[in-house]
Order: C-alpha cells, then sequence, then structure tokens
C-alpha cells in the first residue's frame, strides 16, 4: 500500500469514527432512521412520538449536522432537515453493491453457455 | 484505480459461444434478467424493461459503444437507475465492458465497469434501499462499530 493511500485511509477513518460516535446514541439512531426516507423534516415532525423536547431534538440534530449526515435548510421561519446518506454510504459500499449485481448475473451467464 | 469493478470468470465454452451470450439481446436478457426492446446496435441506445422481480416496472437504459466480434462489448449506463421519476440522462453513466479471450479450456472473460466517482450520493442510497437488506446490513455494521467502540473506551 502507498503512503498516499494509507494517509487516505486514515482520513477516512477518522471521518468514519466521527460517523459513529455522532450514531453512538439512540435517540440519534433513531433520528436518522426517520430522516433516511430522503425526505426533509420539520423539527415538530422529527419530535412527534418521542418523549423529547423540540431543544433536546436539536441538539441531537446539530450532533448530526456536524457529523455531515445530516444538512439543514430554512423554510419561511421553520427548520427542515434532510439526511445526507454520503458518510455513510461511501463511494466504496456502493461499488461493493454493484460488485456484488455483477457477481450473480456472470452466475447466470455462466449456467447458459455451459449448459 | 480503485473507483472501478473488475471481474475475471473462465467460461468452458467458446468463445464465439459466450459473445452469443452477451451480444444476442435475447440471450442477454436471459442472464442480466431484462427484457430489451431490439437488438444490440454500435453507437446506439437499448432499451428495454427488467424483468427481476419486483423490479418490472423499471426501464432499462444503455448506449452501446463498441461491438468488436468476439473481443470487446462494451455500453454505457446508469447502475441502480431505480426512480422511475428521475432522468438519470443528465448524470454521469458509468462504463461496462466485456473483453473475451481464448483459453486451452474456454474463454476467459474479463468484465470492468468504471466511471463510479461521478455517481451522485443520492443515487448511492437509492441502490441501497433496492438492494435486499442492504440498508438493514449497513445498520448492522454501524452496530458493530458502536458496540466495538463502546466496549474499548
Amino acid at each position: 500500500m502507498s503512503r498516499k493511500t494509507n494517509a487516505r485511509a486514515a482520513i477516512r477513518m477518522q471521518a468514519r469514527a466521527h460517523v459513529f460516535a455522532a450514531l453512538g446514541d439512540e435517540t440519534r439512531l433513531a433520528l436518522v432512521v426517520k430522516l433516511s426516507d430522503g425526505r426533509a423534516h420539520s423539527i415538530s415532525r422529527l419530535t412527534r412520538g418521542t418523549r423529547l423536547t423540540r431543544q433536546a431534538i436539536t441538539k441531537h440534530l446539530r450532533v448530526l449536522e456536524g457529523a455531515g449526515m445530516v444538512h439543514s435548510t430554512r423554510e419561511g421561519r421553520e427548520s427542515l432537515f434532510e439526511f445526507n446518506p454520503q458518510p455513510i454510504i461511501g463511494l466504496r459500499e456502493y461499488i461493493d453493491l454493484v460488485s456484488g449485481e455483477w457477481d450473480q448475473a456472470l452466475v447466470r451467464l455462466k449456467d447458459l453457455v455451459e449448459r | 484505480m480503485d473507483d472501478r469493478i473488475e471481474k475475471r470468470i473462465e467460461l468452458k465454452a467458446p468463445v464465439s459461444r459466450v459473445w452469443r451470450a452477451i451480444t444476442d439481446y435475447r440471450e442477454f436478457g436471459e442472464w442480466f434478467r431484462v427484457k430489451l426492446d431490439g437488438p444490440f446496435v454500435a453507437g446506439q441506445a437499448s432499451t428495454g424493461h427488467i424483468t427481476y422481480p419486483g423490479y418490472e416496472h423499471l426501464k432499462w437504459e444503455a448506449v452501446v459503444q463498441k461491438m468488436e466480434p468476439e473481443r470487446l462489448f462494451s455500453f454505457t449506463w446508469h447502475p441502480y437507475a431505480v426512480d422511475p421519476k428521475v432522468d438519470y440522462s443528465k448524470e454521469a453513466p458509468t462504463l461496462v465492458e466485456f473483453r473475451l479471450e481464448k483459453t486451452a479450456t474456454g474463454t476467459l472473460l474479463v468484465l470492468t465497469e468504471s466511471g463510479f466517482d461521478k455517481v451522485p450520493a443520492e443515487r448511492r442510497l437509492e441502490a441501497f434501499r433496492r438492494n435486499d437488506g442492504g440498508w438493514t446490513e449497513q445498520m448492522k455494521s454501524i452496530e458493530t462499530h458502536i458496540t466495538n467502540y463502546v466496549a474499548k473506551n
């Protein structure tokens, strides 16, 4: 492994640690699951169904925002929060997924030509 | 270059047989699980429908790049273009290449897919949603990491 790759891997590890630390909390994990539907949510909507106050939810959202997993936009007087999958689903994971699909397809191709 | 996929597979069949299986649109459709509207023509778009159970409503679209008989077949497309409402044509596609080589026992197929660095983050999330257990797996791995993290500190 080259020095450059090592440095890149170290930076990636650091970013990961940040993400995992942010997710190392039940409330925040639950928020990520709610937000992962891909839509923008208001704080009141995210507070609904929890025993927490809006202030507490906001604090948790800021932690997720700090780790790059959530970004907020303003709509009038309201802040809307959106999930950003990038820190969790990196390029490598995506490629692995497509790669897995090819493995399955190539097995079917092998069956066909060796039949 | 680690932003690409490369697969090498030995097939116990002559090069001509493998070439037909990857370039005849009906045979391609059989193993790729897609129903194509017509034959592959270099430089032209190929359209059809996914036949993978549960995803039959999805369109299949690719542009055939090269067809060098019994040597190279390539096309560009958008992997995991799974949202019928999204126009993927504006996004940079990936390039899929099939290279064939004669071996003592049959054919060596080398498949590569490249150009992933330009795939938008939203597409990655869609891919995980579509993939059975993809998201769940990801959450599980996060859980494992957290448990390890807590155990170490």
